[in-house]
C-alpha cells in the first residue's frame, strides 16, 4: 500500500469511527452513574431517524442534530425512569429499549426509507490545516460533526474527571450510599447522566443518516450500537480512551471497505463478519488484561436504595 | 398530611406476579392504540384486524401456531440462561447455525430413511446451537467476558455465515438467481397436520419446557442453577462448580435455539435460506421474561406472541408498517419492568403530621 492509500484509510477509518465515538462517548458517562444502558442500538436507530426527518422536513441539518439528541433523551428517559424510579433491572430494560427503539424508528421512518438528503453534513477543508501534508487530508478534512464529536468527547472528559459534578458522578457509579450520605441526590445525577448518554447516542445515529450515508434505511445502524458497547470496555470506562478505541474501530471498517475495493478474492461476507469477531477478540484481550478492576465503576448494574444501606 | 411510600413486602405476591403481565399487555396495546392514533391511523380497526388476521379462521389459528412454535423454543432456550442471570440474546445466531447445520446434514445424508435424517438432523441443530452457544460460555466461564455482548455480536456472524453459504457454494443453481440453498427431499421434512402448516415441532416445543420443568425443578443441577442465579456467592460458598454449570447452561441453552433453527428449515421452509428466522431469537427474550421462566407459561406466552407476528403481518396490507409489532413488544417489557416493583414494595399511604 502506498501512503496516499495508508492516508485515505486513515481518513475513513476517523469517519467510520465517529458514530462510535458519540455513542461510546455517551455509554461512558451513563456507566459511570453505574446505569449500565445496552439500548444504545435502539437509541442511535431513533436519532437517525429523527434526525433525517427533521432535516428533510426544514433542510437544516443542525435542527436535524438537535433531534436527534432529544429523540436519544427520550428514550434514555424511558430507561432512566425504569432502572432509577422503579429500580427495574437495567439489562432487561436495556433490551427492551433496543427493541422499542428499532421499532419506533421504523415505524417513523416509513415514508422517508431512501430518500436523498439535500442538506447533508459535507467535509469541510479547513484553510491551512488542511494543506498540511499528510496530517491535513487525515485530521482537517472532515465535516463538522466529527469536530464536534472530538470536542464533546474532550468536553465529557474535563466534566467528568476535572469537575465537582464530575466527582459525583463517579462517586454516584462507584459507592451511591456515601455519596448519598454527603448529600449527592443519586437519582439525579444518575438521570442526568443517562440522559446525556442517550443525547450522544442520538447524535452517533444522526452522524450515520445524515453524514455518513447519507439516508434512512431501517437497519442503519447494524449493530454499532453494540459495539460502542464494548468499546466502553476497552476504553476503560475513559472518554479519551474511547476516541482512540473509535478510530481502531472505525479503521477496521475502513479496512473491509479497502479490502473490497482492492479486489481481493474474499467473500463481502467474510468481510461483514470482521467488525464483529474483532470487537469480540478485543473484549476479550482486555476483560483477560483487566481482570475486573480498573475502570469498573463498582455500583454499575445495580439499582440504588437508601432502605438496603 | 398524606403521602404516597413504597414500602418494602416481606413476601413476594402472587396476585402481584399474575397480574403485573397482563396488565402490561394492556398498557402496551394502549400505548400502541395512541401511537397509531398519531400517526393517523383507525387504530380500533388496525386491532380488529390484527386479531381477524390472528384468530379469525382456523386456518389462522394454524398459522398463529406455526409462529407460536419456534417462539416457544427461542423462549425456553433463553430463560434457561436468564435462571442462571446469564444474559444469553444470542439465541437468534443459534437458531441460525442449528438450521446450517441440519441443511448441511440433508446435504450429505439426504437418501436415509426420513425418521434418521429428521433424528440427526435435529441433534445436529442442537449441537450447532450448543456450539454457538459454549463459545460466549466458555469465555465467560474463563475469563468472565461480558457475555450480552458477545452472545450478540455473534448473531451478525452466523447471519453473514448463512447469508455466505446460500449466496455462495450452497446456491442452488434451481432457483432464478435467488439466494435459496437447494430444496429438502420429502425425507427431510416434519410432518405435518393435513391441511395446515402446524408440524411436529410443536410437540418438540412441549416436550422440552416439560423437561426443563423437571430438570429445573427436581434435579440438583436445576437446583443449582436457580442457586447461581439468585446468588452466585451463595453457590461458590456452598462448594457449587460455576465455572461447569455456565458451560452446560450456555450449552442447554444454545442447543435448544438450535433445534429451533432446524424445525424452522425442516417444518417451514425446507431449504436453507436468509430469513428463516423473524427475529425469534429477540422475541424469545420478551416471551421468557413475561413468562417469569416458568416453562409452561413460555408455551402460553408463545401462543400469544405468535399471534402478534401473525396479526402484525396481516394489517401490513391495511398500510400498518410491520414496525408496530416491535414497539408493542419493546412497550410490554417496558411496562412489565415498571411493574415489577410491586412484587418487592407495595404503595402506601402515611400520614405525616
Amino acid at each position: 500500500m502506498d501512503l496516499n492509500s495508508i492516508v485515505a484509510l486513515l481518513a475513513v477509518a476517523i469517519v467510520a469511527g465517529t458514530p462510535l465515538l458519540f455513542a461510546a462517548v455517551g455509554e461512558v458517562m451513563a456507566e459511570r452513574s453505574g446505569i449500565l444502558n445496552l439500548g444504545v442500538e435502539g437509541m442511535m436507530l431513533v436519532g437517525a431517524v429523527t434526525g433525517f426527518i427533521v432535516t428533510v422536513t426544514t433542510e437544516n441539518h443542525w435542527l436535524g442534530i438537535l433531534a436527534a439528541a432529544a429523540g436519544g433523551a427520550v428514550l434514555a428517559a424511558i430507561h432512566a425512569f425504569i432502572c432509577i424510579t422503579l429500580k427495574g433491572n437495567q439489562v432487561v430494560s436495556g433490551l427492551a429499549l433496543t427493541i422499542f427503539g428499532t421499532g419506533t424508528a421504523s415505524f417513523l421512518g416509513k415514508n422517508y426509507v431512501g430518500l436523498p438528503l439535500t442538506n447533508r453534513f459535507n467535509p469541510i477543508d479547513i484553510p491551512v490545516l488542511g494543506d498540511i501534508p499528510v496530517l491535513g487530508p487525515i485530521l482537517f478534512r472532515h465535516d463538522a460533526m466529527v469536530y464536534l464529536s472530538i470536542v464533546l468527547a474532550l468536553a465529557l472528559w474535563y466534566i467528568m474527571f476535572r469537575t465537582s459534578w464530575g466527582l459525583s458522578i463517579r462517586a454516584v457509579g462507584e459507592n451511591p450510599a456515601a455519596a448519598d450520605a454527603v448529600g449527592i441526590s443519586v437519582s439525579r445525577v444518575r438521570y442526568l447522566a443517562v440522559i446525556v448518554g442517550g443525547m450522544m447516542a442520538g447524535l452517533g445515529g444522526a452522524y450515520l443518516s445524515l453524514a455518513y450515508a447519507p439516508t434512512w434505511q431501517e437497519s442503519i445502524t447494524a449493530g454499532r450500537g453494540w459495539i460502542a458497547v464494548a468499546l466502553v470496555i476497552f476504553a476503560l470506562w475513559n472518554p479519551l480512551r474511547a476516541i482512540l478505541g473509535s478510530y481502531l474501530f472505525g479503521g477496521v471498517e475502513a479496512l473491509t471497505f479497502r479490502i473490497q475495493t482492492a479486489g481481493f478474492q474474499i467473500s463481502p461476507f467474510f468481510l461483514s463478519m470482521l467488525p464483529y469477531l474483532f470487537t469480540i477478540l478485543v473484549l476479550v484481550i482486555v476483560t483477560i488484561r483487566l481482570r475486573q478492576e480498573a475502570g469498573v465503576p463498582a455500583a454499575l448494574g445495580f439499582p440504588y436504595d437508601r432502605e438496603e444501606r | 398530611m398524606k403521602r404516597l411510600r413504597l414500602v418494602r413486602r416481606n413476601n413476594e405476591s402472587w396476585l402481584v406476579k399474575v397480574a403485573v403481565p397482563i396488565l402490561s399487555i394492556l398498557l402496551a396495546i394502549l400505548v400502541g392504540w395512541i401511537f397509531l392514533v398519531l400517526s393517523g391511523y383507525d387504530a380500533a380497526e388496525t386491532y380488529r384486524r390484527m386479531i381477524q388476521g390472528a384468530f379469525g379462521s382456523p386456518y389462522a389459528i394454524s398459522e398463529t401456531i406455526v409462529k407460536a412454535i419456534p417462539l416457544a423454543l427461542t423462549g425456553l432456550a433463553v430463560s434457561v440462561a436468564f435462571r442462571m442471570k446469564l444474559w444469553n440474546i444470542g439465541a437468534e445466531g443459534q437458531l441460525y447455525m442449528g438450521a446450517f447445520a441440519a441443511a448441511g446434514v440433508v446435504m450429505f445424508l439426504g437418501d436415509w430413511p426420513s425418521w434418521l435424517l429428521l433424528s440427526v438432523m435435529l441433534a445436529a441443530g442442537f449441537a450447532a446451537g450448543a456450539i454457538w452457544g459454549l463459545i460466549p460460555g466458555a469465555l465467560r466461564a474463563f475469563w468472565n467476558v461480558n457475555e450480552t455482548i458477545t452472545t450478540l455480536l455473534l448473531n451478525y456472524v452466523a447471519i453473514f455465515w448463512v447469508s455466505y453459504l446460500v449466496f455462495g457454494p450452497w446456491k442452488d443453481p434451481n432457483a432464478m438467481g435467488f439466494p435459496l440453498a437447494p430444496r429438502f427431499p420429502q425425507a427431510a421434512y416434519l410432518p405435518v397436520i393435513p391441511g395446515s402448516r402446524v408440524h411436529i415441532g410443536i410437540l418438540v416445543a412441549v416436550a422440552v419446557a416439560v423437561l426443563l420443568y423437571i430438570v429445573m425443578k427436581y434435579t440438583r443441577w436445576g437446583y443449582e442453577v436457580r442457586v447461581t442465579g439468585e446468588s452466585p456467592e451463595a453457590a461458590r460458598y456452598a462448594g457449587m462448580n460455576v465455572v461447569r454449570n455456565i458451560l452446560l447452561v450456555m450449552l442447554v441453552s444454545g442447543g435448544i435455539a438450535g433445534m429451533t433453527g432446524m424445525i424452522e428449515v425442516s417444518g417451514i421452509t425446507h431449504r436453507l435460506q436468509q430469513d428463516i428466522s423473524a427475529s425469534y431469537g429477540y422475541t424469545g427474550i420478551i416471551i421468557a421474561w413475561l413468562a417469569r421462566l416458568n416453562p409452561f407459561t413460555v408455551l402460553l406466552v408463545a401462543f400469544l406472541f405468535g399471534a402478534l407476528l401473525v396479526g402484525g403481518f396481516g394489517v401490513q396490507t391495511y398500510g400498518i408498517p410491520y414496525a408496530i409489532v416491535l414497539m408493542l413488544q419493546g412497550a410490554v417489557l417496558f411496562f412489565l419492568l415498571a411493574g415489577d416493583i410491586m412484587l418487592k414494595y407495595r404503595l402506601t399511604i402515611t400520614r405525616e403530621d
